[in-house]
């Protein structure tokens, strides 16, 4: 991966510092809350429910095992042991003081961690596929230019204040892993008549309104990638409006202009930097990519072992074929280490799991991992061989739950137990739907399926896009839950339908089964919930789920009478 | 008064900006003598009668003023002032990119409203090189630590054309 030099080192310890001078001028009161807000927020720091927050970046998702081990002691020396995985390749840390946060990062920039911007109104996180450079369906390598994206993004001076946060997604593969169709831009490595370069989508999003991106750009060559985002981000920057946060992303202009102006604007933009000073050189992208070789694989990496095993032991076999991914390289495999374990809130990890992680990961896959956008995490590279092994000493520390891809391997936000923004709690109707479907047996037979949880519109738990989405919703002050059926993520991504009128939290391991009773009574041959739902529709999922429950002006009346 | 930082230090600010009382539009306010700031719209409104008056000409821009609408008078200012009504408001950034990079505008660019500490280092890398720092703010400090927060940065910009990529050894 991707090693700090000493322009990279020095401006993180100069961030470190000056977060420290602007902590001390808050203290002071030399910078108001309000003046001090935008500053602590590009720096990850959220003043929370309970404490602040505080939010690490993952720079798309690769991680060492050194900064692994970095977060578990902030996490047991700062906070209460454990840290969060979220949706964007970040660590979230809930139980901080803000005066330890400069000492923090302190800390993080020893290995060559940061939270530059990871919050607020400026470019995000670069997100990626958890697979980048090991997927066998892959075409492109996408890190090399995310890392070049993330250079370029950070502290951009043109771009530090934007109408509202700006998100970017990259990549290289055919089947799309890292929801790029709802990024602010998305970027498809291609190829085309030999030359590489991106499909440009933009004004993508989730959150209070759910934009599927649209193309501006069928195809643009690497060396203008810097180019050809700055003019994006120019047009945006001086047209997005800032009267109404709602109304103020990127997809909003684009919806207002339509995707042909907008796109017309941006070509106008571009016509005066593009093959200017920051165009692309292949010195700079070899550079990056010189980080990104592939390890010394082993040429007997599969003993046929592990074959065997996957005979005689069904728990085996059922985590190979849920948490082990395919590699391009013969004899190796992707494991994926769950943060699903049932009765744990979704993306969490112990700091004794960050640990035997990084123990994993040193011993087995080159001292490299990832996380994941749908909060797991990723060893990339190990030998066939050695996966029965991995899986007893991840199932030893609570990382073999074999539900990746399954109904209890939910993507969840933290939700009302810790955000500010929520509307409602969002973990403990994760762990009352684990518990509910707790059998391995009926999680197997159920399938794929993706259900994800958002406690707001905001859709951290990227809600829309699951097969099943549950978004928690404010009403008169109580918390309930408005279900969707039938999103999706990957290239033919598309927003889930709502149900119908909203549940209470102890309906929804009910509503939950129901709708799968409705896929397992519908389900022909072996078909999955989503090709079911695509076959028969929305409406006997209606039909059970409502059955005998009043709503609308009989359950006003139902409610009146009681 | 706001603080003026220009070439270091603490200036005096030997400029005025013309504000619209209520009820004056661009067309009939009176253009005052001296060293005059005037708003987009009364430049747009009096151009003739402001040039044949005034040998030094100051252009007050806001978020909503097109740049590329006085791409061609650029010679007539000394100042250009870029408003930031709030310092979150970064449309600014974008206008004073345009100018120098794009109309190489060359005289003086004033940040002037919601100008603090924390926004210096970005303003100077995007072209500025005068800022009206909010009342009541530490000018000394500001002008101490606030233009050197990081001593290099990755993306071309006004003040260093090249991206860190070119200038690499």
């Amino acid at each position: 991966m991707y090693k700090y030099d000493a322009i990279d080192r020095q401006l993180v310890n100069e961030r470190v510092e000056q977060f420290r001078d602007q902590v001390s001028r808050w203290q002071s009161g030399e910078l108001t809350g309000d003046e001090f807000r935008p500053l602590r927020l590009q720096n990850g720091l959220y003043i929370q429910r309970h404490a602040p927050m505080f939010r690490i970046a993952v720079p798309y998702g690769m991680m060492n095992t050194a900064q692994l081990r970095k977060l578990a002691y902030v996490a047991r020396t700062y906070d209460r042991g454990y840290g969060h995985f979220t949706t964007r390749h970040n660590c979230q840390f809930n139980w901080p003081k803000v005066e330890d946060c400069p000492d923090i990062l302190g800390h993080l920039a020893e290995v060559d961690m940061h939270a530059i911007q990871t919050s607020g109104n400026c470019i995000r996180n670069i997100t990626t596929d958890q697979f980048a450079g090991v997927a066998a369906d892959e075409a492109i390598d996408p890190r090399p230019l995310a890392e070049i994206l993330r250079q370029w993004s950070t502290f951009h001076p043109e771009f530090a204040f934007l109408p509202r946060k700006f998100k970017i997604a990259i990549s290289g593969t055919t089947e799309d892993r890292a929801v790029t169709w709802f990024h602010d831009i998305g970027l498809h490595l291609q190829q085309q008549n030999g030359e590489i370069g991106f499909r440009v989508i933009v004004g993508g999003g989730l959150g209070r309104t759910p934009i599927r991106g649209q193309i501006v750009r069928e195809f643009l060559p690497w060396q203008h990638l810097l180019t050809y985002c700055e003019a994006i981000l120019r047009v945006y920057n001086r047209q997005g409006r800032r009267d109404n946060a709602y109304k103020a992303r990127i997809k909003i202009l684009v919806q207002a202009l339509g995707v042909e102006t907008f796109a017309q604007l941006v070509e106008e933009e571009w016509a005066h930097t593009k093959d200017g000073p920051a165009t692309l050189t292949q010195a700079e992208y070899d550079r990056v990519a010189a980080h990104f070789t592939a390890p010394t694989y082993s040429a007997a990496a599969d003993d046929g072992v592990y074959g065997a095993l996957q005979q005689s032991d069904k728990a085996f076999a059922r985590w190979l074929e849920r948490n082990t991914h395919p590699h391009k390289v013969a004899g190796y495999a992707a494991v994926t280490l769950s943060l699903k374990q049932h009765g744990v809130a979704p993306g969490d990890i112990t700091a004794e799991q960050m640990e035997l992680v990084a123990d994993l990961a040193d011993q087995y896959s080159f001292g490299e991992l990832r996380i994941s956008h749908e909060q797991n995490i990723i060893l990339a590279d190990v030998r066939k061989s050695d996966l029965p092994e991995v899986w007893l000493k991840a199932k030893a520390g609570g990382l073999a739950t074999p539900n990746i891809g399954l109904l209890t391997g939910i993507i969840c936000c933290p939700g009302g137990d810790f955000c500010d923004l929520a509307n409602a709690k969002s973990i403990p109707i994760a762990n009352a739907i684990q518990a509910r479907f707790d059998d391995l047996d009926y999680l197997f037979d159920i399938g794929e399926i993706d259900l994800n949880i958002s406690g707001c519109m905001n859709a951290c738990g990227h809600h829309h896009v699951g097969h099943i989405g549950v978004l928690g919703v404010d009403k008169n002050e109580s918390e309930f839950y408005q279900v969707t059926l039938g999103g999706r993520q990957g290239n033919d991504a598309k927003l889930g339908k709502v149900i119908g009128p909203s549940f209470s939290a102890e309906e929804m391991p009910d509503v939950v089964e129901k709708i799968i009773k409705v896929y397992l009574d519908n389900r022909q041959a072996d078909a999955c919930f989503l090709d079911t739902f695509d076959r028969i529709g929305i409406d006997p999922f209606k039909n059970l789920v409502y059955e005998g429950r009043a709503h609308g002006k009989a359950k006003a009346a139902q409610a009146e009478a009681a | 008064m706001a603080q003026l930082i220009k070439n270091n230090a603490v200036t005096a600010d030997t400029w005025t900006t013309l504000e619209l009382a209520e009820g004056e539009t661009p067309e009939t306010v009176t253009l005052p003598d001296g060293d005059i700031i005037f708003p987009f719209a009364v430049w747009q409104a009096r151009k003739a009668e402001i040039i044949s008056r005034h040998k030094r000409i100051g252009l007050l821009l806001t978020g909503d003023d097109r740049v590329e609408e006085v791409a061609t008078e650029l010679d007539y200012f000394i100042v250009i002032a870029v408003a930031f009504p709030k310092f979150v408001d970064g449309r600014g950034y974008s206008t004073a990119s345009l100018l120098r990079q794009r109309y190489g505008y060359q005289g003086e660019l004033r940040a002037v409203g919601d100008v603090l500490h924390d926004q210096l280092f970005f303003m100077r890398r995007v072209g500025f090189d005068s800022y009206a720092l909010k009342d009541g703010k530490d000018v000394v400090y500001a002008l101490q630590a606030g233009f050197s927060s990081f001593s290099d940065a990755y993306q071309a910009s006004t003040s260093q054309p090249q991206p860190y990529f070119r200038r690499r050894a």
